[in-house]
């Protein structure tokens, strides 16, 4: 029929890519992380430096901060998070709507740091899921690049029917 | 000067200080609890001291002694450049102590902080009510005996 049949990308030429739906998702949501700074103690100067332009963390597609839990796909734990401070926290999480992301940014988001006594969470994974963990009291602004990265590579490697809200709704579907 | 403030407030009270003491020119009474608010009154309406800010209240918990909480209060002279330490030992049954809002409004907030930490009751204080912790924490986390492990979380676990 045709002279390059049984290959269809020469048969649509370079008007078309093909990939999985999996991959294209996952490489659209890599690359557009809007975060939500959830900033409460003083690793948040180190935020502000990564966020600024002498980092430029805009290079992963993560820079642009949205102030709305609602519009925003990572949420960034920076500080210490105390009891009373917990209940908002969890409300900006369960605010987010899926596909979302947590990363625990310091030694006091991840695990309370050295604030072991009655005012202070012993991490936040505790209460909320969190993706990766960033060490460091402040952690230096390459471990916070890097924590982007390593996000970046568990969201490309995520299966799109490993999500859990979508396999709630194949759970309904069969119903 | 401040050596001057101590001489005077001892002239003034002669039979109410418990004990003073001089520093580095850093002035210290002790005072019986029923004079302490005259005392802090006089200090500030003398004009000689100019003393116009209240630095910080505070509190410190001695346990096994009868008089358990001793309240700790800063003053200090923004244009004499000179501080004073007023010190009052409050009973372990009865922890309370009259507010020195009516003199100084700034006392509102840190009065509020020592009731949270340690449960000292202020006497016609305006709104005595937790400061920093939650309504539904019980107990007062600054005194020795509460326990140091003790966590009241509103959510998540007792980690
Ligand atoms: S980890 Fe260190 S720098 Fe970060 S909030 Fe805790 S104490 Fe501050």
């Amino acid at each position: 029929m045709v002279e390059n049949s049984g290959n269809i990308e020469n048969i649509l030429g370079e008007s078309v890519v093909l990939t999985r739906k999996d991959k294209l998702l996952n490489w659209a949501r890599k690359w557009s992380l809007f975060q939500y700074p959830f900033v409460t103690a003083c690793c948040g100067m180190e935020f502000m430096s990564v966020y600024g332009s002498h980092y430029d963390a805009s290079r992963f597609g993560a820079e642009y901060p949205r102030f709305s839990p609602r519009q925003a796909d990572l949420l960034f734990v920076v500080g210490t998070i105390s009891h009373k401070q917990m209940p908002i926290l969890k409300n900006v999480y369960d605010q987010m709507s899926d596909p979302k992301w947590v990363i625990a940014f310091g030694a006091c988001a991840s695990t309370g740091g050295f604030y072991n006594n009655y005012a202070t969470v012993q991490g936040i994974d505790t209460v909320i899921p969190v993706d990766v963990y960033i060490p460091g009291c402040p952690p230096r602004p390459e471990a916070i690049m890097d924590a982007i990265i390593k996000l970046q590579d568990k969201i490309a490697k995520t299966k799109y029917e490993n999500r859990e809200s979508v396999s709630d709704l194949k759970g309904e579907e069969n119903e | 000067m401040s050596k001057q403030i101590l001489e005077k407030i001892l002239k003034k009270f002669p039979s109410d200080i418990v004990s003073s003491h001089s520093m580095f020119g850093n002035e210290t009474v002790e005072i019986k609890k029923e004079s302490f608010y005259k005392l802090i009154e006089f200090l500030k309406d003398s004009r000689q001291f100019e003393i116009d800010m209240l630095v910080d209240i505070t509190c410190v918990d001695y346990p096994y002694q009868s008089n358990r909480f001793m309240m700790v209060y800063h003053l200090y002279s923004t244009t004499l450049k000179h501080r004073v330490r007023v010190k009052t030992a409050l009973l372990e049954e009865n922890p309370t102590i009259e507010s020195i809002v009516p003199l100084w409004e700034s006392a509102n907030w840190l009065e509020r902080e020592v009731f949270d930490m340690f449960g000292v009751i202020f006497k016609n204080h305006p709104n005595l009510k937790r400061i920093l912790l939650y309504d539904s924490f019980k107990g007062y986390p600054l005194r020795k005996d509460y326990p140091i492990t003790q966590r009241q979380p509103i959510v998540g676990p007792l980690n």
